[in-house]
């Protein structure tokens, strides 16, 4: 997984409440068996007519082709778990997402694949999207170090973040190496059960 | 004397493995369920780190998302979904993981076979590659959804890291009327808490409502906690569930049952636990419900005429309604029973076991589907479908006109060939109406089973009340 410390970038807007993971990436394209070249799903049936024609979609604008941050609205990601929807995100070039709140599975699905999403109060949000429609001028930096965002015209807002997923976020940290490191504990787990609940 | 704890509680704290300083938890999981979707980069992840599979013992995988609903002798036509079926095939056989294939009689929708095997045991924490988990909680065990990294991170380690979510409650009080079911109730619940409201959480159901209903109908409940936003939703387990798991397959059997269920017994909410949030509705108030938008939080009664954008609480909620409205093909102010339909779909791990069945065939019997209406009913295992035929429900379904099909999910996420075709309406049983979830441009009315066979025999979106 990459590291994420410090990211200064096009953000684009897509203010659309409860954006789902079909939404994000429709269930055609979970057919694959691979986690890359999965942009190619990517919010399709918002870029792409029922022909496969393209439509005005904020992503395919020139000004942000090159966008690596995503302002959006409410409960974004909710739905199924499918983790194609992150996978999808970042093979198009997404590292942050910025919505005012953020479903559970898809919120945890981000930080295992070095995307931050930053979870903000609605007004900060608006003024936020209000930035990254300002198309080429669109730029801002995210500071995970900091916990802070800088808009295009200097002004900060500081985010929250739960300090060990900043962590692992910012050394690029496998979980599952980090877990079998305490496999003592998981087998002391698992004898202490064998006796307690052996039908388990 | 230790505080009073929730179920939730009770069960996170009999898993915990390890506590970090700063809160983070890594808990132990019982029971992981696989299907053919979310888990073969999963496998793939084991093999490129020459990692194994820590408890195959305590994993059972099966396809299901994109499994053939007819002529399923013949194989998978789609080549995608063929690889990915036979993918999981293999990569059961190389990590030694029980596996329930095509031609099983025990295959289905995976959160209709945990149940069904005894594999899903109260007080135990199971998790799969599948947001719908939340069936499991049914029985009064923590069940939750998780992503594919996640469902590596489980085949390797059988934990998770997490943190403690927090407890909310919903008791629906007194008794549901006649004609109102756990799937309108569920229904009822997302529409006033919304579609967010419980992110966050883990909700536990209570109340005369719930402890009345089937474990059918509590499987309907919990596996929609998800369409409100929470990731588990839990009933405390009683006799019904002890009776409903006694003598499955899985099931611990005799000395052991004895201790399994002394432990069982100890597991519901003790008297004084504290919630971080309660919700009450009175089931006196509940009739069956219907979606009419784009989220499952778009839900209104039968009785009730389609809401328009002006009783939107805020600019985006108003866009929001607008943009649902204009995919769902339909004006404000219309009552939605005059909305017609050409499509009934049954089944999904929501509405496709024996006792939804029956109430389809309640409705079914001795009438006819409408013209041009195409209904299907797709069972949610190959054991429902059995059971199903033998109490001759099937006969009642063919008689009527729908088409009776091979178990799966089918057309609750059409990922194979059930699909609406664009501007297509179903009135379906599944769980999600999002934009496309049926099928590009096919628009969703979630409704319960006996609603959905109510809209198949008249052809639009029916009081089922008024059939019986």
């Amino acid at each position: 997984m990459d590291k994420f410390d410090k990211l200064t970038a096009t953000a684009a807007p897509l203010p659309l409440v409860n954006i789902d993971t079909d939404m994000i990436i429709p269930k055609q394209f979970l057919k694959t068996i691979k986690r890359t070249g999965l942009s190619e799903g990517l919010f399709y049936e918002l870029r792409t007519d029922e022909q496969g024609n393209a439509k005005d979609f904020v992503l395919d604008e020139p000004a942000y082709k090159d966008a690596q941050i995503l302002v959006t609205g409410d409960n974004f990601g909710c739905g199924s778990s499918r983790e194609h929807a992150p996978w999808a995100l970042l093979d198009a070039g997404i590292r942050c997402i910025i919505a005012p709140s953020f479903a559970d599975i898809f919120y945890n699905n981000c930080f295992k694949n070095g995307i931050l999403p930053i979870a903000l109060p609605q007004e900060q949000v608006d003024l936020l999207m209000d930035d990254a429609g300002r198309g080429s001028n669109a730029v801002i930096t995210v500071d995970l170090e900091k916990q802070e965002i800088t808009g295009p015209d200097g002004g900060t807002v500081s985010f929250e973040i739960d300090a060990f997923r900043k962590h692992c976020l910012m050394n690029g940290l496998d979980d599952i190496g980090l877990t079998m490191a305490k496999g003592e504990k998981i087998d002391s787990f698992e004898e202490r059960r064998k006796l307690s609940q052996p039908w388990a | 004397m230790p505080a009073p704890r929730t179920l939730f509680d009770k069960i996170w704290d009999s898993h915990l493995v390890d506590r970090q300083d700063d809160g983070t938890c890594l808990i132990y999981i019982d029971r992981h369920l696989v299907h053919e979707v979310t888990s073969p980069q999963a496998f793939e992840g084991l093999r490129m780190t020459g990692r194994t599979v820590r408890r195959p013992e305590a994993t059972l995988a099966v396809p299901d998302h994109n499994v053939p609903t007819s002529g399923r002798a013949q194989g998978i036509d789609d080549e995608e979904s063929r690889i990915q079926v036979e993918q999981l095939s293999k990569n059961c056989d190389e990590f030694g993981v029980p596996l329930f294939g095509m031609d099983d009689v025990r295959q289905g929708v995976v959160h209709i076979i945990g149940p069904e095997q005894g594999f899903t045991l109260p007080g135990m924490t199971i998790v799969c590659g599948d947001s719908h988990t939340a069936t499991h909680g049914a029985f009064g065990s923590l069940a939750f959804g998780i992503g594919t990294s996640e469902v590596e991170h489980v085949l390797a380690t059988q934990t998770l890291i997490q943190k403690p979510a927090k407890n909310m409650r919903i008791t629906v009080e007194g008794k549901l009327p006649v004609g109102v079911t756990a799937k309108d109730m569920v229904l009822a619940i997302i529409g006033k808490i919304g579609t967010a409201g419980g992110t966050g959480y883990v909700i536990e159901y209570a109340g005369e409502a719930i402890r009345d209903l089937s474990m059918e109908g509590r499987m309907t409940v919990c596996n929609m906690s998800i369409e409100g936003g929470a990731r588990a939703g839990l009933i405390a387990p009683d006799e019904k569930t002890f009776e409903y798991i006694m003598g499955r397959p899985m099931a611990p059997k005799a000395g052991a049952w004895e201790q399994a269920l002394a432990y069982w017994k100890t597991l519901p909410s003790d008297e004084g636990a504290t919630y971080d949030k309660e919700i009450v509705l009175k089931a006196a108030d509940i009739e069956p419900q219907v979606t009419w938008g784009t989220s499952p939080e778009d839900v209104i009664p039968v009785s009730a005429a389609i809401p328009g954008p002006d009783a939107a609480p805020d600019e985006n909620k108003r866009s929001a309604i607008e943009r649902s409205l204009d995919y769902m093909g339909l004006t404000a102010g219309t009552p939605i029973s005059e909305v017609p339909i050409d499509t009934v779909f049954i089944g999904s791990c929501t509405n496709g076991r024996i006792e939804d069945l029956r109430e389809v065939a309640a409705v079914a019997k001795g009438r006819k589907v409408a013209e041009n209406v195409r209904a299907m009913i797709v069972p949610g295992s190959g054991l429902v479908k059995n059971q199903a035929e033998e109490e001759g429900l099937d006969q009642i379904f063919i008689e009527a006109g729908f088409d009776w099909r091979e178990p799966g999910c089918s057309m609750c996420l059409a990922m194979n060939a059930d699909k609406l075709a664009p501007g297509e309406r179903c009135a379906s049983t599944s769980n999600r109406n999002f934009e496309g979830r049926q099928g590009r441009g096919g628009r969703t009315h979630l409704v319960s089973p006996g609603m959905a066979a109510a809209a198949a025999v008249t052809g639009r979106i029916t009081d089922v009340r008024e059939l019986s």
